[in-house]
């Protein structure tokens, strides 16, 4: 097991598109809540969440979580690597596995970085849009309970994005057509969402999908207006990594390779 | 910058194996031999009728359970939108305060003050007077009205002071000409004069009584010798951002006077169009009195082409299409990236440039194979749903916009154009970068992502983007005009985009040539 995780960990680690993947994520999350956060125009009407604002930049960083963790297994498929790979490392669960663990290790360490990075500058640009201590809106703290939960809750969001990713990514085998069954799993649903007439079903569509649902842990203020609770929200996410990986494992088990 | 050894030899002749005919036919049996994309496409255009189908189907009148408290439901009742002369869906809700006119004839009046107040709540609660603010709107409007009848959507000509777009002589709703500028109050009162010759119906303006103007004039062909003409009053919703606000207007009149002698007291004040049917949010219910020599004339709602997309029920031709759209596009994307990174993968590239030594060629070739089926598909799924989805809305009890011939067919010819165009850029983005992750992100990065940011961000950022962005594109979409004399908030989310259709598809088409261009230098100076 150790001699897999190693295994696994090397070829992730060399994999040539693993390096600017992990900064580019941590850059584009950074970059977005920065972007989010100074475009923004106050009205007074509609009172706004300083720590969701700041952790907007997830919603476009995961995109590239997304992306690591699909090339993981499937740029293996597309170049034969898996035979191999197989071959040495034969219980397939066990490869499922460890490539998860050595995933989930990863984008847990970037998730740190770019969350925190987010809620840094959230801290510091914010106060200039208007959302300062003299709105009303306390500055973006740890100390302030659910911004610790927000936080934390999205460095979970993104590892679990990508161990949703890697057992897409495992069931289809096709970077392609991985990459665009990802990226529409994650963002479809929250435009279908807004396209949806009728409030009830919004609502029960924003309850589903893995992004909507996620995302609910970044709420702070305002929770009863929220389609689900936070911490469900992330459980309906981690459902759907289970049934994910439950498929995929399955299916490697299953299939050739 | 030296010519590198890797450089493909130039064709000098005519090369009957590499004429364009047979390097398109190489790459359509490339495509059409891998099972796989053709499947996905054809799924694709089957999801792409579902969603726009499902959204079609999706909303009947009835549904209000989401509205906040106090809103009134409009869509639990039949609405009403008139049509206009033109064919077109109206606004024609004022206060009318009105006589009958045989034959030709002239009315002057002066108006000597135009006043109004602004409700506190957006249009979808019941407005009341005492909960308003002073605010003129801006097109506000007190006048001089000449109507053959009374009912809602008859033809009309008449000549107005506004809020602040001075003086105006509007037709048949959709016809607007300005005159005197400047707003109306008491030194610097407003005389309108409308006079009846045959069908030529003349609107004149003054600021003394004595020197008149012409501000414009109409041809209402087929007008009865016996119309109905008076003083009108009426104020639209004032738009903070995306909420509208109904507004009440009060004009006073004056030297009222009807061919030449002062006018008598039998003068009929009636609302037209503010039943509980009637889809122009209004403040209040209008009416008239008389104050001494003058007369005092206040009502709400407008006289105008109908912008009413925003409120609830209402949909164009093409409302329901977005979904389905985005859907397809995604796959389209995926299929057109893998269409050149598989060669890539499986090396079978060197082996066409081998063949085909103009890279160019095989890279417009891709293009036009890709573009021509997507294109095909995507026409076939707008034919049909374009008049299916206007139809099950229509059936549900919403009211659709009337959109002619000529708009639809541009509608699903143009939905179709912008999907093609997308996957012609998805080939070249392919060409540049070569692996399918970072071909179909970044294709993904630039076609939808705009689109869904347009949809999701509102005001000037979505205006902005819907410009500059390939989501411009999406102007194709656009059913329902602009019009300069409606203050409106035209927004993606109302239906409306910064840009006519054909300026928008430009600005797709100016990114796809700019993408096959860099593509094919590329492609031209690196190894394969």
């Amino acid at each position: 097991m150790t001699a897999a995780v190693r295994a696994e960990w090397t070829k992730l680690r060399t994999l040539p598109s693993t390096g600017w993947l992990l900064v580019a994520a941590v850059g584009v999350t950074v970059a977005g809540s920065v972007v989010v956060a100074a475009v923004l125009h106050v009205n007074p009407g509609s009172p706004q969440d300083p720590t969701k604002l700041s952790l907007a930049g997830v919603q476009i960083g995961q995109a590239l979580i997304a992306i690591l963790a699909v090339l993981a297994v499937s740029e293996e498929y597309g170049t034969g690597m898996i035979r191999v790979t197989l071959t040495a490392i034969p219980r397939r669960l066990t490869l499922l596995v460890t490539k998860a663990a050595n995933l989930a290790g990863l984008t847990l360490l970037v998730g740190f970085i770019a969350v925190a990075g987010s809620l840094i500058a959230g801290r510091f640009i914010l106060p200039g849009t208007g959302i300062d201590p003299a709105h009303g809106y306390a500055l973006v703290s740890l100390s302030h309970a659910p911004t610790l939960r927000a936080a934390a809750g999205s460095i979970l969001y993104l590892v679990f994005i990508g161990l949703l990713s890697l057992g897409v990514a495992t069931t289809i085998r096709d970077t392609a057509a991985s990459v665009g069954a990802v990226l529409g799993l994650l963002y479809l649903p929250p435009i279908a969402a807004q396209l949806v007439n009728d409030p009830t079903w919004r609502r029960h569509l924003e309850q589903i999908a893995p992004t909507t649902a996620g995302l609910a842990i970044q709420a702070t203020t305002n929770l009863r207006a929220q389609p689900i609770a936070p911490w469900t929200g992330l459980g309906v996410l981690v459902v759907w990594v289970a049934a994910a990986l439950l498929i995929a494992g399955l299916l490697l088990r299953m299939r050739d390779a | 910058m030296s010519v590198t050894t890797s450089a493909p030899p130039r064709l000098t002749g005519k090369s009957a194996s590499n004429s364009f005919q047979s390097v398109l036919w190489a790459e359509w049996i490339k495509f059409r031999t891998v099972r796989g994309w053709i499947i996905a496409l054809v799924l694709a255009a089957a999801a792409t009728f579902f969603l726009c189908y499902e959204t079609a189907a999706g909303p009947h009148t009835g549904g209000c359970s989401g509205l906040p408290a106090g809103a009134i439901c409009t869509s639990a009742l039949p609405t009403v939108v008139p049509t206009g002369p033109g064919g077109g869906g109206v606004a024609d809700t004022y206060e009318f305060v009105h006589h009958t006119l045989t034959r030709d004839g002239t009315v002057t009046a002066e108006i000597t003050s135009l006043a109004g107040v602004t409700a506190t709540n957006a249009s979808n609660v019941q407005g009341s007077p005492s909960a308003s603010h002073p605010g003129l709107a801006s097109w506000a409007k007190a006048g001089l009205l000449l109507t053959p009848s009374t009912t809602q959507g008859s033809a009309y000509a008449a000549v107005m002071a506004t809020g602040s777009h001075g003086v105006h002589f509007q037709y048949n709703y959709t016809h607007d000409t300005s005159g005197v500028a400047g707003t109306v109050t008491m030194p610097t009162s407003r005389w309108l004069r409308l006079v009846r010759s045959g069908d030529r119906i003349t609107g004149y303006a003054s600021t003394n009584g004595q020197r008149w103007t012409e501000v414009g004039s109409a041809d209402l062909t087929g007008l009865p010798a016996t119309v109905q003409v008076g003083l009108f009053a009426t104020s639209p919703l004032t738009f903070h951002g995306d909420t509208g606000y109904p507004t009440l207007a009060t004009a006073m009149f004056d030297h009222l006077n009807v061919d030449g002698s002062p006018a008598s007291n039998s003068w009929l004040g009636q609302d037209i169009g503010t039943g509980r049917t009637s889809f122009y949010p209004t403040l209040a219910t209008g009416s008239f009195h008389n104050s001494g020599t003058s007369v005092v004339v206040s009502g709400s709602g407008d006289i105008a082409p109908a912008v009413v997309q925003g409120l609830e029920g209402t949909h164009t031709a093409s409302s329901s299409l977005l979904l389905g759209l985005i859907v397809g596009l995604l796959v389209v994307i995926v299929v057109a990236a893998m269409f050149v990174t598989t060669e890539y993968r499986r090396g079978l590239i060197r082996t066409t440039f081998t063949a085909i030594p103009a890279r160019g060629r095989v890279l417009v070739a891709k293009g036009l194979v890709v573009g021509a089926i997507v294109f095909a598909l995507s026409l076939v799924v707008m034919a049909v749903i374009v008049p299916l989805g206007q139809h099950l809305l229509r059936a549900h009890g919403n009211y659709v916009f009337s959109a002619n011939t000529l708009t639809q067919v541009r509608i699903e010819i143009g939905a179709s154009a912008v999907v093609a165009m997308a996957a012609i850029t998805a080939i070249a983005l392919s060409a540049m970068v070569r692996r399918a992750a970072v071909a179909i992100t970044g294709s993904a990065a630039v076609f939808v992502l705009p689109f869904i940011l347009a949809a999701a961000a509102g005001g000037g950022a979505s205006a902005w983007l819907l410009r500059l962005t390939p989501a411009a594109g999406l102007s194709m979409l656009q059913a329902l005009p602009h019009y300069s004399q409606v203050s409106y908030a035209y927004t993606l989310g109302n239906g409306y985009y910064p840009l006519t259709p054909l300026a928008g598809f430009a600005v797709v088409c100016g990114y796809t040539v700019i993408a096959l261009a860099a593509a094919t230098v590329l492609l031209n100076r690196r190894d394969a």
